[in-house]
């Protein structure tokens, strides 16, 4: 059919009885970037749940390579890494232990990579610091660096820009060029308008539906 | 995969990577170890909840030696499935709080060596120090020394049914406000075989019977927990989540 890797077809979301989504087809190649744009509560964080497979939808289904995302959901996993709200630490390990545990789930690479990781991401001064001890910015950006240690070909990142600085979200920005341009594809949710260097960004605009 | 050509770092491909069960199970056990051990303070609650209650009923029944010896094998048993209860809330609503379930269900590998781990893990913080501290509560007791390897046999293997049992009530509560009383219900009705197994074994062992068989049933109670819990366990966390 398309070369695209990841399909949404005739996707809806509802909260209770309102519906905040009607009927949304996407696809997703490599070399893709798509920023989900709308307002607070308008269903972006839904609609990145449902695309992770961790909901499932009312209507329609996701498919990876062809297929339902239930028919094989480790190996979409596999290919895929997830930026909630939460970043996922464990405030009674250090960030390295943290990411030491995502490392040897996913790609098993050397200590010395994961080190490399955190440089780029400025934290590696903070390496053996409890989680819990970390500052929220610092916290966001030890979830991106395990985003990058997971290597996978698809990002979802849910407002990846919360709690960092200029510096940060330039980095962010500059990551998601990467990816892309290295053949991955990344979705990102943000309420504003996100300029990435040398990318060309789908942009993917709520509107109103059901009168609300 | 290390012949993988997508080692190259500046290439992002789709792969397939295998599944390493026992892996996944090693580190995944390691870490809530370590958890466990910089939250001692958690880990020993249920330790001292255990030595209390046990510790209460002489005092508010009868001190003398023949009350003791009847009441004996059911308090340190139900006594020791009580405290056992008491971590199960927070086995899993604390990584659904710190967003660590969503990764754990989206790592890509297997989420039931995930679960297993979690379970043993929970069962040596929890069960394995009860089971080690019954001892000396059965000796205040006046419970026959003969029957303590029993004892420790019979409640190895009924916490950990109890563990198991209760990490299914504890994914299933994922999310819900304040479940402790909930898990309770859950659970409780479910340990009812086995506390029967379980004190008869320690009466007979302390009448110098042989209490193999319902050690036997004790011991497939525990399998199947075992063997069965897990898938439960990571179909529960999925639901739980959406």
């Amino acid at each position: 059919m398309s070369d695209a890797c990841l399909s949404l077809r005739n996707i809806s979301v509802f909260r209770g009885e309102r519906c905040l989504l009607r009927a949304l087809d996407l696809d997703v190649s490599a070399g893709d970037a798509i920023h989900l744009i709308g307002p607070n509560g308008c269903g972006k964080t839904s609609l990145m749940r449902i695309i992770a497979g961790l909901t499932s939808a009312e209507t329609g289904d996701v498919q990876w390579l062809g297929a339902p995302l239930r028919t094989d959901r480790d190996r979409y996993a596999q290919n895929l890494a997830w930026l909630g709200h939460n970043a996922g630490l464990k405030g009674d390990l250090t960030l390295l232990e943290n990411l030491r545990f995502d490392n040897a789930l996913r790609r098993n690479r050397p200590a010395a990579h994961v080190m490399a990781v955190l440089r780029r991401f400025g934290i590696e001064s903070r390496a053996d610091v409890m989680a819990r001890g970390l500052s929220a910015g610092q916290r966001r950006r030890a979830a991106l660096a395990r985003v990058v240690l997971s290597e996978a070909f698809l990002w979802l990142l849910d407002e990846p820009f919360t709690n960092l600085d200029q510096a940060g979200q330039a980095d962010v920005r500059a990551l998601i060029a990467e990816h892309v341009g290295n053949g991955g594809a990344v979705l990102f949710a943000a309420h504003h308008d996100v300029d990435i260097p040398e990318t060309r960004v789908r942009q993917l605009q709520w509107q109103t539906v059901d009168g609300q | 995969m290390g012949s993988d050509p997508t080692d190259d770092q500046h290439s992002v491909v789709i792969r397939a990577v295998e599944l390493r069960p026992l892996t996944v199970f090693a580190v995944m056990l390691g870490r809530e170890w370590r958890l466990a051990l910089r939250r001692l303070t958690d880990a020993i609650n249920p330790l001292f909840f255990f030595a209390v209650v046990a510790t209460l009923f002489p005092l508010a029944i009868s001190p003398q030696r023949a009350v003791l010896q009847t009441i004996g094998p059911g308090v340190v048993w139900v006594a020791a499935l009580l405290a056992a209860l008491l971590p199960l809330n927070a086995l899993f609503s604390q990584d659904h709080g710190d967003g660590t379930l969503e990764q754990y269900v989206l790592a890509g590998q297997s989420l039931v060596a995930l679960c297993i781990a979690k379970t043993v893990a929970l069962w040596l913080v929890a069960g394995l120090p009860l089971v080690l501290v019954s001892a000396l509560i059965a000796q205040s007791y006046a419970m026959p020394v003969e029957a303590m390897p029993t004892l420790a046999l019979s409640l190895s293997l009924g916490s950990y049914t109890l563990c198991a049992l209760g990490a299914v009530a504890a994914a299933l509560t994922v999310g819900v406000q304040r479940a402790s009383a909930l898990i309770a219900l859950l659970v409780l009705p479910m340990m009812v075989p086995v506390i029967i197994f379980g004190t008869r074994a320690v009466v007979l062992a302390s009448g110098g019977e042989p209490a193999a068989g319902p050690l036997y049933l004790l011991a497939a109670t525990a399998t199947l927990a075992a063997v069965l819990t897990p898938l439960a366990i990571a179909a529960a966390l999925r639901i739980s989540l959406e």
